[in-house]
């Protein structure tokens, strides 16, 4: 069995009295899409922030591709990639121009038939040359996921990756995502509120509440514990703090 | 095999971020416009200045040139520390800082990026000014010849010093801090010799004004073009300054940014 795509053990990120992430470990396999599931403030973005090392943890490791982020993590870094809705592309590049800069951070051999290729599978032609922020926020979306995309990544952390997009857009992006992993064999951990996409996409899902992981297990494992009949209900047992048993009967 | 990867520099990455700047200029005359449009403006401004005060002071009068070179060079090390500290706030006001750090992009090849970006700034807008006063005024600044690569660079890296501060502060306080890229560097005008000796400085003022490479390049620029000769002592001394202050300037972005790091601002910044 191969080693952990990421190994996270005792982590915990405390800004000044407010403890954020509290001793999370977990471990997520190659090739699994996960998800971490939580309400506002459960801690989701701030774990995927120490994972990406843009963030340093108070306490605790973090393992991604066999490097330890806090001393190795530019040895990595090539071979991962990020998209959050909270984080933008410059607004007055074009797109060509915005995923030509990143394909060469990221050391792309041909950046060009790389950008050919994402614009034709993510349906970008009709804007490559439109300044970033002219778009909508669904092409918006389309042009993060193809940034996000650019080094054809062995791990994908992908922070609310459908927010604020229509149902269309956002079911043409589960579904493209779900062609990636299975085309590439990635690994791709997203955070997320969206319970169908987390059921649709994730096999793994990990339940935070107040910067602790308070369950884990498949969706369908999840659902059966709680005795929900979605993973929705099981999320609002959990945020409301209702333990297991009692969420069951 | 860490240490190995954290020295590592890639040309391609700078590149890239240069590639940015170039684009942002490329898609915005303005941007472009305003490159050269204050620079032009200062000099033309000095250069009637200059051309009433050689009939009328006999001090400007040894030397005509003198304060539209003077006022060149100071543009050097406020282009200088501008070209750092916008470039840095271009990332920030597009909330792009996020993305450039999760990116195997280091942070000295960023500070390089910036510091290239800079140097072209600061020779776009400086040489057309300084161009246009040969046929206006009959100054060249170029007569001043090497001693003006001497200036010309050590203004550059002071100005450098002090972007490179600046980022520091905006990453600690946030844009709240920006402004500080307009008006921090004037803080040395007064006590930086451009349009007057050191000498007339009051004493304790003078204690401080060479604490700094600024009064040893001006007080230089005046050798060169009153007695003909280049201060090799101003010199060295301003250079070992700029040593001293681009490693202050280093070394307070280094801790900022690691700060930054601890606190999530990486993340959080922008408009």
């Amino acid at each position: 069995m191969s080693a952990p795509v990421i190994e996270v053990s005792g982590l915990t990120k405390r800004f000044e009295e407010t403890v954020a992430v509290d001793h999370i470990d977990f471990a997520i396999a190659r090739g699994v899409t996960a998800a971490l599931l939580g309400g506002n403030g459960a801690g989701k973005t701030t774990t995927i922030s120490m994972l990406l090392g843009l963030l340093l943890p108070s306490e605790g490791s973090v393992r991604v591709l066999g490097a330890d982020m806090r001393r190795d993590r530019y040895r990595v870094l090539p071979r991962m990639n990020f998209s959050s809705p909270y984080v933008e592309l410059p607004h007055r590049l074009t797109v060509r121009e915005n995923l030509r800069v990143y394909g060469a951070l990221y050391g792309v051999k041909s950046v060009r038939g790389r950008i050919a290729t994402l614009a034709r599978d993510l349906q970008l032609n009709e804007f490559l040359d439109r300044k970033t922020g002219n778009l909508s926020a669904g092409q918006k979306t389309r042009v993060a996921l193809a940034k996000a995309l650019i080094n054809e990544p062995e791990l994908l952390l992908l922070d609310e990756p459908t927010v604020s997009l229509d149902p269309d857009t956002g079911d043409w992006v589960r579904g493209y995502l779900e062609t990636y992993r299975a085309r590439t064999g990635a690994t791709i951990l997203l955070a997320s509120h969206n319970m169908g996409e987390v059921e649709r996409l994730c096999s793994e899902v990990f339940m935070m509440r107040k910067g602790r992981i308070v369950d884990h297990g498949s969706p369908e494992a999840l659902i059966d514990r709680y005795g929900r009949d979605t993973l929705e209900e099981v999320f609002l047992d959990i945020a409301r703090g209702k333990p297991r048993a009692a969420a069951a009967q | 095999m860490s240490t190995a990867f954290a020295l590592a520099l890639s040309p391609r990455r700078v590149g890239a971020m240069v590639l940015r700047h170039l684009y942002l200029f490329r898609g915005s005359w303005p941007r472009a416009f305003e490159l050269v449009y204050w620079p032009i403006l200062t000099m033309v401004l000095w250069g009637f200045t200059s051309k009433f005060l050689v009939t009328n002071s006999s001090w400007v009068a040894r030397a005509g040139g003198v304060l539209i070179y003077a006022v060149l060079l100071w543009e050097v090390m406020f282009r200088g520390q501008l070209g750092v500290a916008f470039s840095f706030l271009e990332e920030m006001w597009s909330r792009n800082l996020g993305h450039l750090f999760v990116s195997p992009l280091r942070p000295y090849e960023w500070v390089l990026s910036l510091l290239a970006m800079s140097f072209l700034r600061v020779t776009l807008g400086i040489v057309p000014a300084a161009l246009l006063a040969i046929p206006l005024y009959h100054y060249s600044i170029f007569t001043l010849g090497l001693p003006l690569i001497a200036f010309f660079t050590l203004l550059l890296v002071m100005g450098w010093a002090v972007g490179l501060a600046i980022i520091a502060l905006i990453l600690r306080h946030g844009l709240g801090a920006e402004n500080l890229a307009w008006v921090a560097v004037f803080v040395l005008s007064p006590i930086s010799g451009i349009y007057y000796p050191i000498s007339v400085l009051p004493l304790w003022m003078q204690w401080i004004a060479w604490c700094f490479p600024t009064a040893y390049v001006f007080e230089g620029m005046r050798g060169v073009l009153f007695q003909n000769e280049f201060r090799l002592d101003f010199f060295f001394a301003a250079l070992a300054l700029d040593i001293v202050y681009i490693a202050i300037g280093s070394a307070i972005l280094l801790w900022s940014f690691r700060r930054a790091r601890r606190t999530g601002a990486l993340l959080q910044m922008g408009e």
